[in-house]
């Protein structure tokens, strides 16, 4: 099987609608595939990486906890738009602290969460070949 | 609907034998599971469960084998982290065997 690019593009709230959540389980089966998979949080999808969610009272499943795994996916690039968290009096410290071991780089743990601007994204978006956006 | 009985209560399965509801896992139920399907836990099947259920516990997902087979080398070393070795305690899949005796869900991306 060839290997491509994709990209999953998640702009929704994490909780209040199955999006997030189906996009997830979407990322780990394309990964299982042994795809290039990267994702991209735009918008209310940012809220999707924050520290400290408690889903409770939506009756909802907290999964937040299963993008700390991305990294045994070799899921590694995660762009996180700064615009995005700049509306909604968001920074980086809000986020979860998402990481992977470089194996060629004696198993280092790497920071996976990229900040880009709007063009920044826009440029990374040109180099993907499946584009899928939550 | 499928169920098994253990210790007197019935715990119901789904149409492929895995736990309607997690909660009513206990390693009595891992053991009948597993009777049910001819196989004997030992104190290796044991690890490869319990290592299953502390990686559900922390990611809140059953991790696809080849990230199953990469995260037992890391924790149990590399004698343990092959399919090879996985495959032998699991025949019919270490992932959807492990997960099923583990009460856990079947790995996403498993068909």
């Amino acid at each position: 099987m060839s290997t491509k690019n994709f990209l999953f593009v998640n702009r929704k709230a994490p909780y209040g609608t199955v999006y997030a959540l189906e996009a997830l389980e979407v990322v780990l089966i394309s990964a299982a595939f042994e795809q290039n998979v990267s994702l991209a949080f735009i918008d209310d999808g940012v809220y999707q990486i924050t520290k400290g969610q408690n889903s409770k009272a939506t009756g909802m499943k907290n999964f937040s906890p299963t993008f700390r795994a991305l990294g045994d996916y070799d899921i590694t690039k995660l762009y996180v738009s700064i615009e995005s968290l700049a509306e909604r009096g968001l920074t980086v410290d809000d986020l979860m602290e998402l990481t992977y071991e470089d194996a060629d780089d004696d198993y280092a743990e790497k920071p996976s969460i990229i900040l880009v601007n709007r063009e920044e994204m826009a440029a990374m978006m040109t180099e993907q070949e499946v584009i899928l956006s939550f | 609907m499928a169920s098994i009985n253990v210790g007197g209560k019935d715990i119901a399965l789904d149409e492929e034998g895995y736990l309607e509801n997690l909660n009513d896992w206990t390693p009595e139920v891992a053991e009948v599971l597993a009777k049910g399907e001819d196989v004997t836990l030992t104190s290796e099947h044991w690890e490869i469960l319990n290592f299953l259920r502390e990686y559900y516990e922390e990611y809140q997902i059953a991790p696809a084998v080849r990230v199953l087979t990469k995260a037992v080398g890391k924790r149990l070393g590399a004698d343990k982290g092959n399919s090879k070795y996985l495959y032998s305690l699991f025949p019919y899949g270490p992932g959807k065997q492990a997960c099923k005796y583990g009460g856990l869900p079947k790995p996403t991306g498993c068909v």
